[in-house]
């Protein structure tokens, strides 16, 4: 028995992620136009929808906050690329945005496809020709070893430890609940909900804590988004040269032509940088100068990382003002660049507009080089990484977390609803068994044999 | 010689045999059951009891499918609980203690007053298989019996042998004559045998026993009975109590000085044994810390004063039985009537069986009960029943009824012995039905009387009982959905009576009903409307109303589940020609031969890509012959 069913509705980027500004998000499923529909803001539900149309509109978070403006395609069994009622947005916010769109997809209830996953539903629905059934095969079976090979040899000891522990724990207690039902006249439930709930808090916080690692393991993993900005000739290019150790023709003189692009994956002390253009964060219109502003400001907050560089021998201007009183300190690093020419601007000038981090820096002698890295750890890893700490890095890990997660909230609504103990059993036994994804465990008779193992049952 | 010709044949009358032999009969074929001994029809060699957590399930399932076991049971009980009473639905459980000799009297009787039916004493040694085509059975006689099918339910009679300290009796259960020859026959038709054990604590004479010195554990006040059939107000009687006592660490001292007399620990006992139902030597073994050990005391019928001691079995020589027991509080005085021992048996591998329990590689060849390899009354009692339809089924040209893990626990029991490969007696438990919360005790009939109808064993006249009690219940959950009940004084003065909150607003009757402290019957007073209602109809629209958030979840998973069960694998498929399978799936596959994907999914080292893989290749076969 497997949880992952045959019928859920998953997602996946669709589009190979290249450098490319847009990409699709593909969704598939019976509950795929509903649950999308949650996510999206637009002139109508997107239940409403005429099958195979193009709608306009956002994609929003639990906040209401815009996350992206996007074309949503909606179609209707059978006539989708899998045979299932489907949905594709089409993201135009770059890469960054597009995962964390994809999150929120995944937020909704839908899992993350496996590999080769939408093929077969086409197979399976007669939607592709019977010559691609065994590449379709091939590439199941090939994609599903290597990955899953591949995330039980990349996981740390540190975590398959504490998830043993967190499933050795949580079945215990299942079994326990199971035994007591099964046994009632020898294992007693009185007062066991009080302390479950005091256990399931625990573990629950357990969990958490590894999913909130993952914000900074896939910023280990996939490198910080970096967006390098400031006026023209501060040094932006000067600076992306430094940080990629060679010299690089870049594209900043025509500004608002690309988006997003990473110009440069480059290594920084421990951590990658994944640099982007900063075309496009200013306004080439000065009529509407302030629009540019909005935009620039919401292309950086989408950036992990804001590299705002000013150049200390010359006076501040209106924009640099309007720019650094808008930043966000947790996100923005100022660099006080040019420390090498006689300085009009100082750090207390920064601070009166930007109470965050500043760095004199120069780009010509490279003064500052360390201070920016160490801000860069502080920002990120509370002052460096921690090489014993974990943090989680795979998206399937994270996603079988959160999947834990959910079935243990589950257990304490149902003990705060009242319920009794077989209401939740099933709920313990989910999170148990989404654990043991991420150790690659199958759990079968696991649960009847903890009965037996742990408790003395039986005439 | 003698020669006779029947429809069905049933081999065994105990709890399967005596259901399938019924079954078979009631559906109008010409059937016979053999037993070894006229006066152990439907014996029950150890616990005196019958149903409990998830065994009442099964015995409520028997009865919708038009089974016996719940009819005999509510004339012989002697003492009845519902266990879990204060947790949900899902696992109230029916228990009765059985008054031993009545039940297998009563089972008798109605054995022999059923037309069509001929129960007969004699061994059944040979098995005639003529191209993998069962024809009959030979008796020990030489006696030749024809059948067009034929069911097994030999229960743990095969090779049996009964243990205790260095004496070995080559004896099923009590004593009864152990069925030498069939294994043999079996395994010239290349049938798979495995070797259980199992074990029964002493029986002790009721006036040696000091009660002051244990817990009296009474039986409901208000009776409950376990046929849908049974009027609740004619079975309150008086009821026997049973008793509670404890093993201690004098006890525990003596079974560890003791130990190597134990046959299954000086490795004399072949077979293994169930988990659940440990002896006593186990117990101290496995959980050393537990410093004591419940006990109950229960009676085995009214007509004797033996007494059962439920928790204690064993295999330890006579003396050290003496001993042990001599050790226990309220025991210290009491005499041994019959010795506790181990038993070991030939059981069937049983993966051998299609999910119809009709054998894959013996066309007409059917078997149930604990010769599948399970253990419990109960558990023999379903797969017996499905057994004698699917026989009667067979004879009739018929498309066998398989019962699928979201009908009902005979469905789980079954799959599960046709899938899994079993390594010690498989026992029923709450925790492995998935859908639990649908698959209650209190809706067997929902569930299953459609079967039970389609079998030929449900009457018109009960099955539209049945359809009315749905329907009824169907109308009443739509109308309370919408039934709204304002926020007045006279609603919030009812919910403060019921210690529950205040309704600042108007509410949904349906809201108020599934709060914990109120239900559907409490809150007819908010209700003007209600229509009055049978109880049973009653409790299934507070059920269904109260825990429908779970129940509609756990629909969905059904609905899924049975995507995957509707989609058959080919009986000719060639696992060697479907590429890209594991090799280790590859292999449990052409072992396992399951008839779904569904089933294919549940065999373990086959993985969710190997299934993928598997619904592709199967698809693509299709278009193939297209």
């Amino acid at each position: 028995m497997f949880m992952k069913s045959e019928y859920d509705t998953i997602a996946a980027i669709a589009t190979p992620l290249s450098s490319a500004g847009i990409g699709i998000i593909r969704i598939s499923g019976e509950d795929s136009i509903s649950l999308v529909d949650k996510l999206y803001c637009g002139k109508a539900a997107l239940t409403s929808y005429e099958p195979n149309t193009i709608n306009y509109g956002h994609i929003v978070d639990a906040d209401g906050n815009i996350v992206d403006q996007v074309l949503i395609s909606v179609f209707r069994a059978p006539h989708s690329y899998t045979g299932e009622d489907s949905v594709e947005i089409n993201c135009h916010g770059g890469i960054y945005v597009m995962r964390k769109v994809l999150d929120l997809v995944y937020s909704t209830g839908i899992r993350p496809a496996e590999p080769g996953e939408f093929s077969k539903r086409a197979f399976l629905n007669g939607r592709m020709d019977l010559s691609e059934a065994e590449s379709v095969m091939d590439l199941i079976a090939s994609g599903n070893e290597a990955s899953y090979k591949n995330s039980i040899s990349q996981l740390s000891g540190f975590l398959l430890k504490k998830v043993k522990k967190l499933r050795s724990e949580i079945i215990h207690e299942a079994a326990f609940v199971e035994a007591a039902l099964d046994d009632p006249e020898h294992y007693d439930l009185d007062g066991y909900d009080e302390k479950l709930v005091i256990q399931l808090n625990s573990w629950e916080s357990e969990v958490q804590e590894l999913i909130d690692s993952y914000h900074q393991g896939s910023l280990i993993k996939d490198g910080i988004n970096t967006v390098i900005s400031g006026r023209p000739n501060v040094g932006k290019s000067s600076l992306l040269n430094l940080l990629s150790g060679h010299e690089k023709a870049i594209v900043t003189d025509i500004p608002g032509t690309t988006r997003d692009i990473i110009e440069e994956r480059v290594a920084f002390g421990d951590v990658i940088l994944n640099l982007y253009d900063t075309a496009g964060i200013r306004n080439t219109d000065d009529t509407v100068e302030s629009i540019g502003v909005q935009k620039a400001i919401d292309a950086q907050s989408k950036a992990d990382l804001n590299l705002y560089i000013v150049d200390s021998s010359v006076y501040l201007n209106d924009e640099d003002i309007r720019f650094l009183s808008e930043f966000d300190p947790l996100s923005t690093i100022v660099l006080l660049n040019k420390s090498d020419l006689y300085s009009i601007v100082d750090i207390d000038d920064i601070h009166q507009y930007f109470n965050g981090k500043v760095v004199i820096f120069s780009t010509k002698n490279g003064q500052g080089y360390d201070e920016l890295k160490a801000a860069v750890n502080q920002l990120f890893f509370d002052g460096g990484l921690d090489k014993d700490r974990f943090y989680i890095t795979s998206q399937q890990n994270y996603n079988d977390l959160c999947d834990a997660l959910k079935s243990l909230r589950l257990v304490d609504k149902s003990i705060e609803d009242g319920m009794s103990e077989d209401f939740f059993t099933s709920d313990l036994y989910d999170a148990y068994r989404s654990l043991g994804y991420i150790i690659g465990e199958e759990v079968e008779e696991d649960l009847v044999n903890k009965v037996f193992s742990d408790f003395c049952m039986g005439k | 010689m003698i020669e006779e010709k029947y429809d069905v044949i049933v081999v065994g009358a105990g709890h399967a045999g005596c259901e399938a032999a019924l079954a078979a009969a009631r559906m109008g074929l010409s059937t016979i059951i053999f037993t070894v001994s006229m006066d152990s029809v439907a014996f029950m060699p150890c616990n005196p009891h019958i149903g409990g957590s998830s065994k009442g399930h099964l015995v409520r399932e028997i009865d919708a499918l038009g089974g016996e076991m719940a009819r005999n049971i509510d004339k012989n009980f002697i003492q009845s609980k519902m266990l879990n009473s204060s947790k949900g639905p899902a696992v109230h459980s029916l228990r009765c203690q059985a008054d031993k000799m009545a039940y297998s009297i009563e089972m008798r009787r109605v054995l022999q007053s059923t037309p069509k039916l001929v129960l007969r004493q004699a061994e059944v040694c040979d098995l005639m298989i003529e191209d993998h085509v069962v024809k009959g059975v030979k008796t020990i006689s030489g006696a030749t019996y024809y059948a067009k099918a034929v069911v097994l339910c030999t229960g743990t009679y095969l090779n049996a042998r009964c243990l205790y300290g260095s004496v070995i009796e080559h004896t099923g259960p009590n004593g009864l004559k152990a069925a030498r020859h069939l294994s043999d026959s079996l395994r010239a038709n290349n049938v798979e045998l495995l070797r259980f054990k199992t074990g029964t604590p002493a029986r002790i004479d009721r006036r040696s026993i000091d009660f002051s010195k244990m817990t009296e554990q009474y039986g409901d006040p208000v009776i409950t009975p376990f046929s849908f059939d049974t009027d609740p107000r004619s079975i309150q009687k008086h009821q026997v109590s049973c008793f509670l006592t404890y093993t201690n660490e004098h006890t525990h001292d003596i079974i560890r000085a003791h130990l190597d007399e134990s046959p299954m620990y000086s490795g004399v006992i072949e077979g293994t044994g169930p988990r659940y139902c440990p002896s006593l030597e186990d117990k101290v073994v496995k959980f050393p810390d537990k410093k004591r050990h419940q006990l109950f005391i229960e009676p085995e019928g009214l007509q004797t004063n033996e007494m059962y001691v439920s928790g204690a079995s064993s295999s330890m020589p006579e003396d050290v039985q003496y001993d042990f027991y001599h050790s226990i509080a309220g025991l210290e005085h009491c005499n041994i009537v019959r010795n506790a021992y181990a038993i070991e048996y030939d059981c069937l591998a049983s993966h051998q069986l299609k999910p119809s329990l009709e054998f894959r590689a013996i066309q007409g060849l059917f078997s149930g009960g604990q010769f599948n390899g399970s253990s419990g009354y109960e558990e023999a009692a379903a797969q017996g029943l499905i057994a004698g339809i699917n026989a009667a089924r067979s004879v009739q040209g018929k498309e066998p009824i398989v019962l699928s893990r979201s009908d009902g626990y005979i469905g789980v029991l079954i799959d599960d012995l046709v899938t899994k490969k079993l390594t010690e007696p498989y026992r029923m438990m709450t925790s492995r039905a998935e859908y639990r919360l649908l698959l209650r005790q209190d809706n067997a009939d929902i569930r299953l009387s459609k079967y039970g109808y389609e079998a030929g064993l449900i009457s018109n006249e009960k099955y539209k009982r049945v359809q009315d009690k749905i329907e009824k219940t169907r109308y009443e959950i739509d109308r309370v959905n919408k039934v709204f009940v304002g926020q007045n004084s006279h609603t919030n003065d009812f919910l403060q009576a019921y210690h529950s909150v205040p309704v600042t607003s108007g509410i949904g009757l349906s809201e108020l009903i599934r709060r914990p402290e109120l239900s559907y019957d409490i809150t007819a007073p908010l209700d003007s409307e209600r229509p009055s209602l049978p109880a049973q109809v009653r409790e299934q629209v507070n059920i269904q109303i109260k825990y429908s958030g779970y129940i509609e979840r756990q629909e969905k998973q059904v609905q899924h589940f049975e995507k995957l069960e509707d989609k058959l694998i080919p009986e000719s498929l060639d696992y060697d020609k479907v590429p890209s399978l594991r090799i280790e799936a590859r292999q449990k596959l052409k072992e396992a031969r399951p008839v779904s994907i569904g089933q294919a999914s549940r065999i373990l080292g086959v993985s969710p890509s190997d299934i993928s893989v598997l619904m592709i290749y199967i698809e693509s076969g299709k278009y193939l012959k297209d």
